[in-house]
């Protein structure tokens, strides 16, 4: 029996934050309904307050009419609502069986699990959903698709009628996130109700049979997946976007960083770089593109300093930097935006003011000896703050309690206020703001601009087709194809899948 | 000047990496320490007869035999000399065959050891080698019991340094309930409550008001410490009213027909008191309990990913509760051997250190109850060792006394980067 699913007058305040404001929304039985809202719009929080996570603190949900209230998830699952969230609420080191009966155990006694009678239900299940997953195989062996299918299947076995699905296509593959418009589909068929949040325009468009857009914890309007991505853009952000970055043809100059047959070996002896080669020049931005956990992440690291390749040559103007730490690297004029901005890019408890010399506070521009130039360093945050647009109370304020934005902002600003010879920018622009993205997006290409080499990592292929001259693909700790921008999306997303070049060898430029 | 590297078919480049570099240094050096010290040994010894018996005392029934150890030293340092040529080509084995070699090479080491120590002895007797496995159960009993408490709660996510607390918050309760009931028994039962009191504390302080639980842990063994080192001082010395509180009777051995005659293990195993019967059954109990229970897979998943369990609607925090409790009946249990299970009277410090061994023992157990028994068996045996080997006078008494928290350390340190606790281990939920 399809379930149809109310929302009035939901609000959810957080001390004096309200990050819900009296949402209203209605959810016909078998549709897919569309919530779009940028990063920190309130989505999470109304669907946690859906899914029994989080107390309302005004307002009502009605199942088929009926007022209902959620203590806990389990209030949810009973009135047949299921979540798959953005991070997989999958047990690693559990099996797929396993993961997908724990809290509602098979069991051969009173007590007593039954592994066989759980594989058996798992393989019924996605039998009947057509969701391929083998029950036995240890979830965190699984890839990232698969891993979703999982998280599906544990829903759908509670009798989800409703599902609500949390950013479902950030992790996936352009040709996973066809095959999960796939299985709404034909979830949708077979008359589940789904609810699928994101902040992706053209997704929306592709699946949707509506779409509410949220906006700063409100619903700002509906719209029919006919709408154009602009005007979606424009409610999502209460202004007109410019979804593309201007700029002009590159002006290429001399190579500057070139990598030769880097190898890096992780701790636990798996090969996640294998024998990468590439060449950034002077002014061009090189996108490198891929799934995430594709071995960019080490690549990176080992550009820095931050490993040591176990092989290969890393030269930086002909010299070889390979064995540099990551002093040296900065002081190699290679500046850095890292993929994770809280864990490595700030450090949280520190003004702004701090934060933004944390890379050149022992120069003579602002040490004296064993003593910091209050003075200089005050001055340098407040020209920063201007320049880079930073939105923040003061310059002593703690770096942790900006928003995304703000918070990469001032890593952006800190990365750029050195003379730079090449950036490396991984996910510049993740959890910001549409705003903040346009800004970010600009400085880097005025960066190029200026003749550094640029190099950007991002698992967003808008990113990677906004910014790059030229994309390298990034597949198993290989580089399996340098391509132009022009490509088509589906062919890159075939290269980032693995499916193999003709001519793997030549991938150098 | 390309580095041009060969890519095999399985797409792996072919570089040599650093670990496997590391492990071959690790093994030449490791082996070849081995050897010299099977060739020093040898080299040292003028006399290779040595005399042993298989009971736990030399006997008149049972005479102790003697035997020329010679063949069995050169056989050791053969072992040793083949493994360090593996070694030096890189060409040990992994897995179970490589596991084997190592199990050689430390059975050569250990064998060389012990004739050494017992070879050349001047004197009028001779100190025979007896059988060390009935001390290493013994031994053993409370490090398996505590051990086992610890994986039961660090499985769940609660991080239970108290272990040492709880042992001696049992030994002292157990010696109070044997001596005022008058039996044994119930010394077990009084060891069970006082390891429960102390994870009722541990579960308040670490579920419901989330204190750091490796700061909690240190602060219960401190309260446990002089807790029962203030109520000791508070017995009286008149005898009339302390055989009630601090004289405990001592639990019976209860050898099991039959089984107990098997040489060498059969005493070891089947000649023991009710304590370390009821050890074995908690082994397997607890094995199950974590493995094949719909609890088990819940306890798990708590202490692996809380938030995924509650979000299928499991209370984290009441799962984590029930584990603590049951760990702290184990340990109570553990706890109670250092009084009605061996010495009977408590004295200030009865564990004497034994609870941060049993936490080792879960670490190199890699939190799996059987593993951790096996890695307390370990250490139990190099206490029996160590209290043979005090008879003779080839270590100094200090530095013997000091091996079996030397030999501790080593193994920790081993087994860390190798081993993977429980992801949500320590880690405060909140739903």
């Amino acid at each position: 029996m399809p379930v149809k699913l109310e929302i009035k007058g939901l609000t959810k305040k957080f001390g004096s934050f309200t990050a819900n404001d009296h949402i209203d929304l209605t959810i016909e039985p078998g549709e897919i309904h569309c919530l779009l809202g940028e990063n920190g719009a309130g989505k999470s929080t109304l669907m946690n307050m859906l899914y029994g996570l989080l107390d309302p603190t005004e307002g009502e949900i009605l199942v088929d009419g009926e007022p209902v209230t959620f203590h806990s998830p389990s209030d949810a699952i009973a009135v047949g609502i299921g979540m798959v969230h953005q991070h997989f609420m999958l047990v690693p080191v559990f099996t797929v069986a396993e993961n997908v009966m724990l809290g509602r155990e098979q069991t051969s006694a009173p007590g007593v699990l039954s592994r066989t009678k759980a594989s058996e239900f798992v393989h019924q299940l996605s039998e009947r959903y057509g969701l391929q997953v083998d029950p036995s195989a240890l979830v965190e062996s699984l890839p990232v698709g698969a891993q979703q299918r999982v998280e599906i299947l544990k829903a759908l076995s509670n009798e989800a009628k409703v599902l609500i699905l949390d950013e479902p296509t950030a992790v996936l593959t352009p040709q996973e996130i066809d095959e999960l418009m796939d299985i709404m589909r034909s979830l949708k068929e077979l008359g589940t109700s789904i609810i699928f949040i994101t902040h992706k325009l053209r997704e929306v468009r592709a699946v949707g049979d509506r779409i509410s857009v949220i906006r700063r914890g409100k619903v700002v309007g509906t719209a029919p997946p006919t709408a154009t991505e602009a005007e979606l853009a424009e409610m999502m952000v209460g202004r007109e976007v410019k979804l593309k970055v201007d700029k002009a043809p590159p002006k290429t100059g001399e190579v500057v960083l070139s990598v030769e047959g880097c190898t890096v070996v992780d701790p636990r002896g798996h090969q996640v770089v294998k024998d990468v080669s590439f060449e950034a020049r002077a002014g061009e931005v090189l996108g490198i593109a891929g799934v995430q956990g594709n071995g960019q992440t080490e690549l990176i690291k080992a550009l820095l300093g931050l490993v040591r390749p176990d092989a290969g040559v890393i030269r930086l103007d002909g010299e070889d930097i390979s064995r540099h730490g990551p002093r040296e690297s900065l002081d190699d004029g290679i500046g850095y935006i890292p993929e994770d901005r809280s864990h490595d890019g700030y450090i949280g408890a520190f003004s702004v003011r701090e934060n933004l010399i944390l890379d050149l506070y022992r120069t003579d521009r602002f040490s004296r000896g064993p003593a910091l130039r209050l003075d200089d360093i005050a001055a340098n945050a407040d020209h920063r703050i201007v320049e880079f647009d930073i939105r923040t109370e003061s310059a002593s304020t703690p770096v942790s309690s900006l928003s995304g934005g703000n918070q990469q902002k001032v890593v952006v600003a800190r990365e750029f206020s050195r003379p730079l010879k090449v950036l490396v920018a991984s996910q510049p622009t993740r959890g910001v703001d549409v705003g903040s993205i346009e800004f970010i997006h600009k400085r880097i290409i005025s960066e190029r601009d200026k003749g550094t080499a640029v190099i950007i990592v991002s698992t967003e292929l808008d990113e990677i087709f906004a910014l790059s001259d030229r994309i390298a693909v990034m597949y198993d700790g290989r580089i399996v194809d340098t391509v132009s921008p022009d490509i088509r999306r589906e062919d890159i997303g075939l290269l980032m899948a693995g499916a193999t070049p003709d001519k793997p060898e030549e991938v150098t430029v | 000047m390309a580095v041009a590297n060969a890519i095999s078919d399985e797409g792996i480049v072919d570089v040599r990496d650093r670990t496997d570099i590391r492990r071959q240094a690790k093994l030449v050096s490791i082996f070849g320490l081995v050897l010299l010290a099977l060739i020093a040994f040898y080299s040292r010894i003028d006399d290779f007869h040595i005399v042993y018996t298989l009971g736990e005392r030399v006997i008149k029934d049972d005479p102790a035999k003697e035997i020329n150890a010679q063949p069995i030293m050169i056989v050791g340092i053969v072992v040793a000399a083949l493994a360090l040529l593996l070694a030096a080509v890189n060409r040990v084995p992994k897995g179970a065959l490589g596991a084997l070699g190592y199990l050689l090479v430390g059975v050569a080491f250990f064998s060389g050891f012990i004739i050494w120590c017992y070879a050349d002895q001047s004197g009028a007797f001779s100190v025979a080698i007896i059988n060390p496995f009935p001390g290493t159960i013994r031994l053993a009993t409370p490090l398996i019991f505590g051990a086992i408490a610890g994986c039961l709660c660090e499985r769940a996510g609660v991080i239970n340094i108290a272990i040492e607390g709880q042992f001696l918050m049992g030994a002292f309760f157990a010696a109070v309930a044997s001596s005022m009931a008058y039996s044994a028994e119930m010394g077990l039962v009084g060891g069970i409550l006082a390891g429960v009191a102390i994870a009722v504390l541990l579960g308040v302080f670490a579920l419901r008001y989330q204190v750091n639980q490796v700061v909690l842990g240190v602060v219960l063994i401190a309260l446990a410490t002089g807790l029962t080192d203030f109520l000791l001082s508070q017995v009286p010395d008149d005898p009339d009213i302390k055989k009630y509180l601090n004289e405990p009777l001592i639990l019976e051995r209860v050898p099991i027909s039959g089984l107990v005659n098997i040489p060498v293990i059969g005493p070891a195993l089947f000649n023991q008191t009710i304590l370390v019967y009821i050890m074995y059954a908690s082994v397997v109990f607890v094995t199950l309990l974590l493995f094949q229970t719909t609890w088990g897979l819940r306890a798990r998943s708590v202490g692996e990913h809380p938030k995924a369990a509650d979000t299928v609607g499991i209370k984290v925090n009441r799962i984590r509760w029930q584990a603590v409790l049951l760990g702290g009946a184990f340990a109570g249990l553990g706890g109670a051997y250092f009084t009605v299970g061996s010495t009977g009277t408590f004295d200030s410090n009865a564990s004497a250190g034994n609870g941060f061994i049993a936490l080792a023992a879960v670490i190199m157990g890699r939190w799996n109850p059987v593993g951790a028994t096996l890695a307390s068996l370990l250490f139990g045996f190099c206490f029996t060792l160590q209290a043979q080997l005090a008879f003779l006078d080839k270590i100094p008494g200090e530095l013997l006394r000091a091996s079996p928290y030397l030999i501790t350390v080593i193994a920790v340190a081993g087994s860390v980067g190798r081993v993977r606790p429980p992801a949500a281990d320590g880690e405060p939920y909140q739903s």
